[in-house]
Order: C-alpha cells, then sequence, then structure tokens
C-alpha cells in the first residue's frame, strides 16, 4: 500500500498549479481533470521506459495514445493499472496524490483497461464473464448464482455498448469486436471514468472496426474518458479529441483536436534525427535466392505475399506486430502450410511440409520467442546446438558426444557465448547469450535462407552489436538474411533493402536510398511512401 | 546413474535388508526367482511405457492390451495350432500396429494422449472378453510348447529367463534412450516441442515411434504373462497394470510432463515395487493392504524427492545470498 503516499490537497485548484504540466489551456474550458500524472519517471534495467511524463485526464474525453513500439506505451498503461510502480512523479486522482497506484487504487478510481489480448473465458457466457468473481448471490447455504438478477444486471450494460448479441451467449461464438464490447461492458460495470483501450482495432475487420468507434463515441456522451492506443492513426484521427505522442519515453507533443492530423502525428512519432546508417557494406547483392509468390497465411487469408530475398543481401521486414510478418516466417519455415501459393528456392520449386524439409533445404529460423521456440533450457549449450544436425554428430544412429563438444567449442569461441562450458544448462546463460546458442545451433550448419524474427528483442547492447556483425557477415557470405524486426532503428540501421508489411500484405519495398524513418511508417500504416 | 537412481537403489538395499532380517525367507533362492521373474515381466512393461512418459505422453491401455493380446496368443497357439514362432511375431505387430494407432490419433487428430489410451483402455478389455465369451483361455491338458515355455517361463543357472530377457531389453533401450539420436529428439520433445520442431525435428513420427515402442514391449510382455499364467480370465487378468508402470516410472524419477527420466530409473522404480509385493507377502500383511502400501511408499517417495529439491534450491539460493557483497 502507498500509505503516507495519501496527501489531501483539497477539491479546488487542483493540478493547475503543478510545475511541469502541459500546456493544455485551450482544453481549459472543459472541466476540471479527475486523474494526472506529473513529470513521471520509470526506468528498467538499462532503459528509460518513461520520463518527465505529464498527462491531464478530463471526464469525458477521447485522448489518442501514439508512438512506435517502444515508446513508454504499455510502461504508461502499466503505472496506470498499478502494476508498475514509478520511479519518480506524482498520480493525482480526485485530487488526492499517490506515488504509485496499487491494483486496488486504480479499480476503485474507475480505471478500466481492453487489452490487446482479450483476457475473457471463451468457456463461459456473456454475463459470467462480466460479472465473473462478483455474481450476485441467492441467499442459503449453497451460495447460488442468482441467475435472474445476473441478466437484470448485464442487459443494461449490453445495451450502452450496443451489443447485437444476448447475455447468455458463449463467448467462443462472438467474433472479436463482439468479445472486445464484452470487455467494454466489463469496465462499464465497475463504473469506469476512464476505459484504456490498447489497440482495440489491430485484429479487427474495417466494418467492426467502425462499430467499435461507434461504442467509443458512446462512452464519451456518457461522460466516460477513453484513451485510445492505436497504430491506426486515421482511426485515431476520426476519434480523438486530443492526441498525445510518445517517443522514447518521452512526451514528443500534444495535438489539439484542430491539429489532429495524419503527418503532424507521424512527424511527431519520429522525431529525432536519423541516426546514420551502420550497415555501411559495400558488398552487391546477387541473384534471387528465396521467391515467395501469392503466400497465403492463416493470419490474413484473403491476403498474399510477394516477395524476393537475394543472396548477400539483408531484407529487413518491418511493419507493425500483427501484421502477418511471423505468420509469414512460420510458413517459409515450414512450421505452418500455407493456404496457397509458392515458395521458390534458387528458382526451383520448393514443397515444405515441415520444418524438417526446410532445414533440410538450408532455411533456417531464428524465432521471435527464444524460450519457447528457440533453445531447450534444460539442454546443454552442446546440445542445443548439435540438435538440428544430429546425423552430422553421430554414427549407425549413435551419438558422439566429443563431435558434439569440438563443435560447440568452435562455435563457442567463435560467437563469444559466456558460458562455464558447453556442458553448461542453456537456461542459466543471459538471454543475449542464450540468443547466440540458437544463432550456433544454424551457424553450424550451412545456411542458405537465414530468417530472423526479431533477432534482438530483450538482449543487451552488447550482444545487438554482435548479433549485427554476424548478420552482416552471413550476408558477405552470400546468405539471404530476412530480418523481421519491429525495432525501427534496427530495421534501419543493418538492413540492406526494407520491405514493409501492412495486414498481411508487402505495402512497399525500400531501396537503400529510400530508406528512411518516415517512409517506414507511412507503408506501416498502410500509406504510399514519399 | 544420477544422484536420484542411487537413492532409489539405497532404498531397494535397506528395505530388503530390513525384510530379509524379519523373515529370511525372503533370501531363499526360490523366492529371489519368483521376484525377479515378476520383475522381469513388469520391467518389459514399464520400459514401454518409460517411452512414453518420455514425450510428455501416457499410455493407460497396457492391464488391457495385456489382456486382449495374451488371449489372442495362447488362442492361436492352443485353439488354431498356429505354429508359436509365427504366433509371436504376430502378437508383437499387433502390439506395434496398435501403438501406431494411438500415435496417429495422438499425434495427427491432436486428441490427448490420457482420452485416446483410457477409450484404448476399455475397448481392448471389451473385445477380450468378448472374445473369450468372457471365459477362460488356456492350454489343453498335456499342450506343450518346450522351446516357448523354456524361453518364457523357464530358467539359465537358476535365473528366469524373463528376468534375462529384461537385461536384454535393458541394454538396448538403454542405447537406444541415452545414445541414439531417436533417444535425443524424444527427450527435447518431451521437454518442449515447439522448441523440438523449431530445430526441424519431425516430431509427430518421434512420438508415434515412442507409441510404437510402448505397443511391441506391452505385447511381448503380454506373451510373457500368458505364458506364466497359463491361462487367462480376461475379465481381470492385467488389471492395474499400466498403473504398475507409471508407478515404476514415477519412483523412477520420471516426470509426468515429459524429458526427465532413465531406463536405469524405472527398473529401479520396478524393483522397488516388486520388494514391497513381496515384503507384504512375506511380512503377513494382509494381502488386501497390497495396494495400500505401494501407494503409500510412492507417495513419501515423491514427496521425498520433491521437498530434498526445495531444499537444495533453498540452500543454492543462500549460498549466493552470502557469496555477494551487501552494502
Amino acid at each position: 500500500m502507498t500509505g503516507n503516499g495519501f496527501t489531501a490537497t483539497g477539491g479546488v485548484n487542483r493540478a493547475e498549479s503543478t510545475p511541469g504540466t502541459i500546456d493544455t489551456s485551450s482544453d481549459a474550458r472543459h472541466q476540471a481533470a479527475f486523474l494526472s500524472l506529473h513529470d513521471v519517471r520509470k526506468t528498467y534495467p538499462g532503459v528509460v521506459a518513461l520520463d518527465g511524463f505529464s498527462i491531464e485526464i478530463r471526464p469525458g474525453e477521447v485522448i489518442g495514445l501514439v508512438g512506435e513500439n517502444g515508446a513508454g506505451k504499455s510502461t504508461l498503461m502499466k503505472i496506470l493499472g498499478g502494476v508498475a510502480a514509478p520511479d519518480r512523479g506524482l498520480i493525482r486522482i480526485d485530487g488526492v496524490d499517490h506515488d504509485r497506484l496499487t491494483v486496488e487504487n486504480s479499480l476503485q478510481s474507475g480505471i478500466a483497461f481492453v487489452h490487446q489480448e482479450l483476457n475473457l473465458f471463451e468457456n463461459l457466457d456473456v454475463a459470467a464473464n462480466i460479472f465473473l468473481g462478483r455474481e450476485p448471490l441467492r441467499g442459503g447455504p449453497l451460495k447460488l448464482v442468482d441467475r435472474a438478477k445476473l441478466r437484470e444486471m448485464v442487459l443494461p450494460l449490453l445495451k450502452r455498448v450496443g451489443a447485437n448479441f444476448t447475455a447468455d451467449t458463449p463467448v467462443s461464438e462472438l467474433s472479436l469486436a463482439q468479445q472486445q464490447m464484452v470487455e467494454i461492458a466489463k469496465a462499464l460495470s465497475i463504473k469506469a471514468r476512464l476505459v484504456i483501450l490498447d489497440e482495440p482495432t489491430s485484429s479487427l475487420p474495417l466494418a467492426e472496426t467502425e462499430k467499435l468507434l461507434g461504442v467509443i463515441k458512446g462512452l464519451k456522451a456518457e461522460g466516460i474518458s477513453v484513451i485510445f492506443i492505436s497504430h491506426r492513426l486515421h482511426e485515431v484521427e476520426s476519434v480523438a479529441d486530443r492526441v498525445i505522442v510518445l517517443r522514447d519515453g518521452m512526451l514528443a507533443g500534444t495535438l489539439a483536436s484542430d491539429a489532429i492530423n495524419h503527418d503532424q502525428m507521424v512527424k511527431l512519432m519520429i522525431g529525432r534525427a536519423l541516426k546514420a546508417r551502420t550497415n555501411t557494406s559495400e558488398r552487391e547483392a546477387g541473384a534471387v535466392a528465396l521467391s515467395a509468390k501469392g503466400i497465403r497465411t492463416a493470419a490474413y487469408p484473403h491476403r498474399t505475399v510477394d516477395l524476393d530475398v537475394l543472396h548477400g543481401e539483408i531484407l529487413g521486414l518491418a511493419g507493425l506486430v500483427g501484421s502477418g510478418r511471423t505468420e509469414f516466417a512460420r510458413v517459409v519455415f515450414g512450421i505452418d502450410r500455407s493456404l496457397g501459393g509458392e515458395l521458390y528456392l534458387d528458382g526451383k520449386h520448393v514443397l515444405l511440409s515441415s520444418s524438417a524439409d526446410a532445414v533440410a533445404t538450408g532455411i533456417f529460423l531464428v524465432p521471435e520467442d527464444r524460450k519457447l521456440a528457440g533453445i531447450l533450457l534444460d539442454f546443454a549449450i552442446a546440445q542445443n546446438i548439435s540438435l538440428p544436425n544430429l546425423s552430422a554428430h553421430s554414427a549407425n544412429l549413435i551419438i558422439s558426444a566429443a563431435s558434439e563438444n569440438t563443435t560447440a567449442e568452435a562455435q563457442k569461441s567463435n560467437l563469444g557465448i559466456k558460458a562455464p562450458s558447453v556442458k553448461t544448462r542453456v537456461g542459466t546463460l543471459s538471454g543475449g547469450n542464450q540468443q547466440k546458442v540458437v544463432l550456433a545451433k544454424w551457424l553450424a550448419m550451412k545456411p542458405r535462407i537465414m530468417i530472423f524474427d526479431e533477432p534482438t528483442r530483450g538482449i543487451d547492447i552488447g550482444a545487438k552489436a554482435e548479433i549485427y556483425r554476424l548478420m552482416q557477415a552471413l550476408a558477405d557470405t552470400g546468405v539471404a538474411v530476412l530480418m523481421i524486426s519491429s525495432d525501427m532503428e534496427e530495421v534501419i540501421g543493418v538492413s540492406d533493402r526494407v520491405a514493409v508489411m501492412h495486414e498481411g500484405q508487402i505495402s512497399g519495398i525500400l531501396a537503400k536510398d529510400q530508406l528512411d524513418q518516415e517512409n517506414v511508417l507511412l507503408l506501416a500504416v498502410g500509406k504510399s511512401a514519399r | 546413474m544420477n544422484k536420484k537412481d542411487i537413492g532409489l537403489l539405497i532404498l531397494i538395499v535397506v528395505v530388503g535388508a530390513v525384510v530379509a532380517t524379519i523373515n529370511p525367507r525372503f533370501l531363499l533362492p526360490i523366492n529371489l526367482a519368483n521376484t525377479s521373474n515378476l520383475i522381469g515381466l513388469f520391467g518389459i512393461l514399464s520400459i514401454g511405457q518409460a517411452f512414453v512418459i518420455i514425450t510428455g505422453g501416457i499410455e493407460l491401455s497396457v492391464g488391457s492390451l495385456i489382456a486382449l493380446l495374451g488371449v489372442l496368443f495362447i488362442d492361436l497357439i492352443a485353439n488354431h495350432g498356429m505354429a508359436w514362432p509365427l504366433a509371436f511375431m504376430l502378437i508383437l505387430v499387433l502390439g506395434g500396429l496398435i501403438g501406431l494407432a494411438h500415435g496417429w490419433l495422438i499425434t495427427r487428430l491432436k486428441l490427448q494422449p490420457f482420452v485416446v489410451t483410457l477409450c484404448g483402455l476399455l475397448i481392448y478389455r471389451g473385445i477380450a472378453r468378448f472374445y473369450t465369451a468372457d471365459g477362460t483361455a488356456g492350454f489343453a491338458f498335456g499342450q506343450n510348447f518346450p522351446t516357448l515355455e523354456f524361453l518364457t517361463a523357464g530358467r539359465t543357472y537358476g535365473i528366469p529367463n524373463s528376468f534375462i530377457a529384461l537385461l536384454i531389453i535393458m541394454g538396448v533401450t538403454w542405447v537406444v534412450l541415452h545414445r541414439s539420436v531417436f533417444g535425443r529428439y524424444l527427450y527435447a520433445i518431451g521437454k518442449n516441442e515447439e522448441a523440438a520442431r523449431y530445430s526441424g525435428i519431425r516430431t509427430g513420427r518421434m512420438v508415434m515411434a515412442a507409441y510404437v515402442i510402448c505397443g511391441v514391449l506391452t505385447a511381448l510382455s503380454a506373451i510373457y504373462f500368458a505364458m506364466y499364467t497359463r491361462s487367462i480370465s480376461p475379465a481381470s487378468h492385467g488389471n492395474f497394470y499400466e498403473l504398475y508402470a507409471i508407478a515404476a516410472a514415477v519412483l523412477g524419477g520420471f516426470s509426468l510432463r515429459g524429458g526427465e527420466g532413465s531406463i536405469v530409473g524405472v527398473i529401479l522404480g520396478t524393483i522397488l515395487l516388486q520388494e514391497l509385493q513381496n515384503l507384504v507377502n512375506l511380512l503377513g500383511i494382509p494381502s488386501s493392504l497390497n495396494f495400500a502400501v505401494m501407494g503409500g511408499v510412492i507417495l513419501i517417495g515423491v514427496l521425498v524427492d520433491q521437498q530434498w529439491d526445495v531444499f537444495r534450491a533453498k540452500r543454492r539460493l543462500n549460498k549466493a545470498a552470502h557469496s555477494t557483497p551487501s552494502n
């Protein structure tokens, strides 16, 4: 609990006098803010996630919150939700100051979240989900749920969100947009005053998106505030009263309603001057190594991906989270079957029915989720490295530990894996070293196509540089490298060319001379590059 | 042998010593031979189970399969005059096919191993009873198969041949599980199937192969059990045998989540279970308490093992806390 953090400051003259408040005088005609943050800072080891951030939220206001991946949006959400404590700064709710919020504070203050990944129980019906843990009970020792009363309580909530489904529909039968309505109804049921929607439209088709935007307007009309986090700038444009742009954990700017437009938002999101490209190689890309023609994946069954990756290049694959990049990579690596389309390797049609086929043809993947798919935490370094290539380390199907260890030793010194020995369990290594083990596994074989999915997520700067160096070295030897990344600096800095994906399609390919953040961002949100 | 195996071995020796002091008959050759015969029979099917558990699966139909395949085997050689080596091979193939069917349902149709093999448990038991019209399958008076009987129920220098068979199977499966590429794949799949798949392993085929191995070894032990009892009433023959196998694996350090356990471990588990059976008989404990004793010992064993791990983790944490300077 915050204990001494509570300081009553009285009901009048609240936020206005605090230093560090953003100038929002154009909005001052509205009611006073009921919730505000002042000069909030939050750091994680090695990263400043949020710094000097202030915001005021007034009743009935729809605030658009935009920024690149890693700009500090989720940190802000965690602070408001009481999950993370700021290192510094003040949170003021109804005139009461807090050093930090607890989850209970947040709930009692009427802050409700609708997360990108919905937290509904698909096996229960709508009503049960909305009042889970708070069901009205009938008297008596059995504490049975009063189903009639529950229904009575749920109906007005569903009406408020304009639901076109009934309270006893199982959630598993609802569309995504309908599920989001359930989440919003749940928020309303706790008498929310602020509903925070995190990328609510990222997986919705257009018609459903319109419906959701309508619900947001309905909330606004009831005097409920909304923070709308989205990468889809035109939606932000259409629904927000005010837009707040975050960049590198700082407030990049605030746009009042008349100043909200697409270009302004993009400009603020990019902000900083372009970093120099770290990829200064002069190598010439060779022939087409991998050619994807009309590949369709489960993420966007009606869109097709056409993409060529050349020998000796690093092709960056940029795009927003959920744009279908990982699904494409899984198809190329044979993990998932494509719903259609063909893959050509050096001009020859290949059929990949499993990852084993991909590995046999020299297509390797460094997956996004290292612990889930990249390595076996309980296996030794040497065993992880040899796993895809055991036939080379065995005679008559019996594994030679000596051969495994020799290869592992060579990779360990080649990649600079910091570990006491190759027999060390991978689970005890740091993230960067674990990632190097994943790389070592493939480098010990002969890669023709290397796919990296978010190769430097969650690893420190030193290991990052090392991994970039290895990727360049791979490309120098003629390997075709496809790098999926949401880190703008990485995409710009490391790639020779960048393909950008938007909603399941390649929205554009940028050559070296067109490569800048604005172009990548424009393509990522579905506009065309300049 | 790892530390857990050694701990289990010590436990087996201690229990044996205690039983021997109370009742010296424990060490009589006839008792040792009988017990090692049972260890052989149960050991073979426990090794089969071990292959499945390594992948994170489970095989519950073992007991029913022992009844069904046993009934079929006896019927083939006693009533249909089939040459026993042919019947022998046929039963092994049948066991393998049933394992293949289970593996296929589990990996291709994505059914849960528990569900698939539970259905097997019910189905095979039902078929076995129907096949004999709920009667008893056995040999006619004077019917003899000297070679077969020698191989299954005979002895060599006083050692039951079933036990020798177990030793051979142990040796082969030890190499397969602990030294071969296939064994490494099974451990990898048990630990993290997704990561195994991302390393280019055909995980589905490997898991299926594990069920096939389990099926074949179960079929083999079904023949041994049939020749040991020489008559089978399919309503009760092999009841709960899958649980003996699972218990042996768990005692031997297997995790039901997969990826952990060894051949030596599962054999030591089998030995301990049979020793406990023997203990109940020799110490005059009412045989109705048989299961209760086994259950109790397994529970205590698992509990001690788990608490030991917690203790070691704590000690490691303490050490780490002391070795880092606090300021």
